[in-house]
């Protein structure tokens, strides 16, 4: 019964994604320019400690980015959705709001992580050497941030009301985001106010446990398992929450 | 229909729905009968969008009791909306879907098993014309079509209570009366009952029944024409070959103040004019050239009741933005 509601809102969105090229070749677009203009250009400035190039250094990082805007923007969505969309329909409907919330996550999830493999792939061309279980490792970090950063997406969307909301959360939620969460740069002589930011930052997790993937594990600070179990947590944590706030859609 | 009249579908008692400080709807009672057409006039900001939100389970009462086809709105929702059909004031469609895909993921939310989806969607789709178009993406659908498939959607599921939610908002004349077939067809040849709200005057004339609602409250509820007889009378114009003689002769016998006005006409307002026109034929004694019985508009009932014309008032910035989405979608 649930499964074919969250069936029903997932299969839509992502019916959407593949129809909707732009967004696609707009969110791959930034993730490319990142890390070719960044990579080069910081290149000989920063110092990352090992014996590896700073492109190389930064690659997790921009799959990192690339799964956190696909999966929040995904989720974002919702607001102009629920006002001028098939949303409203969806909770017109006789189903359940956690199936709603499970579909969009579940969404959400998918077309972050289908992104994050295009950018990937990338990573041949930067001369990166995948091993197997590295591979296996980064998909798996990659679905799990994917899920839990759109289920944080989807509890964001809930509290906005207005559709002037976007640039605020663009500004003062995702990029400190992604510049806290060692995607550019090691974060571990950052100053303990903004390390502690750091530490709850799902994205740190996922970039940490990809650049332990595909690296090797000396470059993983916390170290993958622990990585893989703070976004589980993570995405159990919002999935509930964002559930709750669909189902109070509407009393306020 | 008529002998279904008594059963009451939506049952709406003290509702009251407060947004903060700010009350929407206070203090209203009504039912709707099966088979029904009911209309909810008023303008922008009456409190119309809130009651059709309550009553479809997508927000929640302050204070009051609401029942749709039987089952409580707070208490039961899932089978308030199992039993509904709606169609939004904003477009509700998925755009980059096709008008056959929309009401695929419409019978995949309503749980309709795929052996009859197939005969379902072939028969709502055949009922607006869109049939052919089955295979064509929303977003070349022009705002009327978008409309219709609207509807189709809506009764795909065989709602008992049809929610109309502003039908006919910027659509053209010629679009709109295609729309109201279809309604009134709907009532011809179910027992569905239709509640909607507009604040046009001449779609809510199609309506059995009529609720006009100002600031959250219904300031009058009755069938039309006991609406527009409770407000003013009719106005009756007269051509005699002496209107001298004529006035004279009402003023005495039928003791109304008749006027002169324009092109030979003498005109004077009455209470129940049919009944009285045959009498003044009968027993006025200047031969009689034409007669012509103006009924007043609703216009002119919600101008008596609020001291104030329905109009588009001054929008917010929201207001502007639904406006324009409205626009974009229906090029």
């Amino acid at each position: 019964m649930k499964l074919r509601v969250i069936y029903a809102v997932a299969l839509r969105d992502i019916i959407r994604f593949y129809r909707e090229r732009t967004q696609l070749i707009g969110s791959l677009t930034r993730s490319v320019l990142w890390l070719f203009i960044m990579g080069l250009g910081l290149r000989g400035s920063v110092n990352v400690g090992g014996d590896i190039s700073y492109t190389h250094y930064i690659f997790p990082g921009i799959i990192g980015m690339t799964v956190m805007f696909a999966a929040v923007q995904q989720a974002i969505s919702i607001v102009w959705d629920r006002e001028f969309g098939f949303l409203k329909e969806i909770l017109a409907a006789p189903v359940s709001r956690t199936a709603i919330a499970m579909g969009k996550a579940l969404s959400g999830g998918f077309i972050s992580f289908m992104q994050g493999c295009l950018v990937a792939v990338l990573g041949l061309f930067l001369g990166i050497r995948f091993d197997f279980t590295g591979v296996l490792e980064m998909l798996l970090l990659m679905a799990l941030a994917g899920v839990a950063l759109a289920s944080l997406g989807i509890v964001v969307a809930s509290r906005i009301t207005s559709f002037q909301g976007f640039g605020t959360i663009m500004n003062f939620f995702l990029m400190p985001m992604f510049f806290l969460s060692g995607a550019m740069y090691p974060v571990n002589k950052l100053p303990g106010w903004l390390y502690a930011i750091v530490r709850v930052n799902p994205l740190s997790y996922m970039v940490d446990g990809i650049r332990g993937a595909v690296l090797g594990d000396q470059w993983a600070n916390f170290g993958l398992l622990f990585d893989a179990i703070f976004l589980l947590g993570f995405f159990v944590l919002m999935i509930v929450w964002a559930t709750f706030s669909f189902r109070i859609e509407g009393r306020r | 229909m008529i002998e279904n009249m008594s059963e009451t579908v939506i049952q709406v008692t003290n509702l009251i729905r407060d947004y903060d400080k700010f009350r929407a709807v206070d203090d209203i009672t009504f039912s709707v009968s099966k088979g029904e057409i009911f209309g909810f006039l008023g303008p922008n900001g009456a409190g119309k969008t809130t009651t059709i939100k309550v009553l479809c389970t997508l927000l929640a009462p302050t204070f009051g009791s609401t029942s749709v086809a039987g089952y409580d709105c707070v208490r039961e929702p899932d089978r308030v909306r199992s039993h509904i059909g709606i169609i939004f004031q904003d477009p509700s469609l998925d755009d980059r879907l096709t008008a056959e895909e929309n009401l695929y993921f419409h019978s995949l939310l309503y749980h309709i098993p795929s052996a009859i989806r197939k005969e379902r969607m072939e028969a709502v789709l055949k009922m607006v014309e869109l049939f052919d178009r089955r295979k064509s993406l929303v977003r070349e659908f022009s705002g009327g079509m978008k409309r219709r498939l609207e509807i189709a959607r809506g009764l795909m599921h065989k709602p008992a209570v049809l929610f109309l939610d502003e039908p006919t908002l910027g659509l053209d004349p010629q679009t709109r009366h295609h729309i109201w077939q279809y309604l009134l067809d709907l009532r011809e040849h179910t027992d569905l009952t239709i509640f909607l709200t507009t604040h046009y005057m001449d779609e809510a004339e199609h309506c059995d029944r009529i609720a006009i609602i100002d600031h959250g409250k219904i300031i009058a509820m009755d069938i039309l024409e006991k609406l527009k007889n409770s407000v003013s009378g009719d106005v009756i114009n007269l051509a005699t070959n002496d209107d001298a003689l004529a006035v004279q002769e009402l003023a005495t016998i039928f003791s109304v103040q008749a006027k002169k006005g324009k092109n030979n006409v003498i005109y004077f307002t009455a209470p129940d004019g049919e009944s009285l026109i045959p009498d003044i034929i009968r027993r006025l004694t200047p031969r009689i050239i034409s007669v012509s019985l103006k009924k007043p508009s609703l216009d002119d009932v919600f101008l008596t009741l609020t001291g104030r014309q329905i109009r588009e008032e001054a929008a917010n910035s929201e207001d502007l933005l639904r406006s324009f989405v409205r626009r974009r979608r229906s090029l």
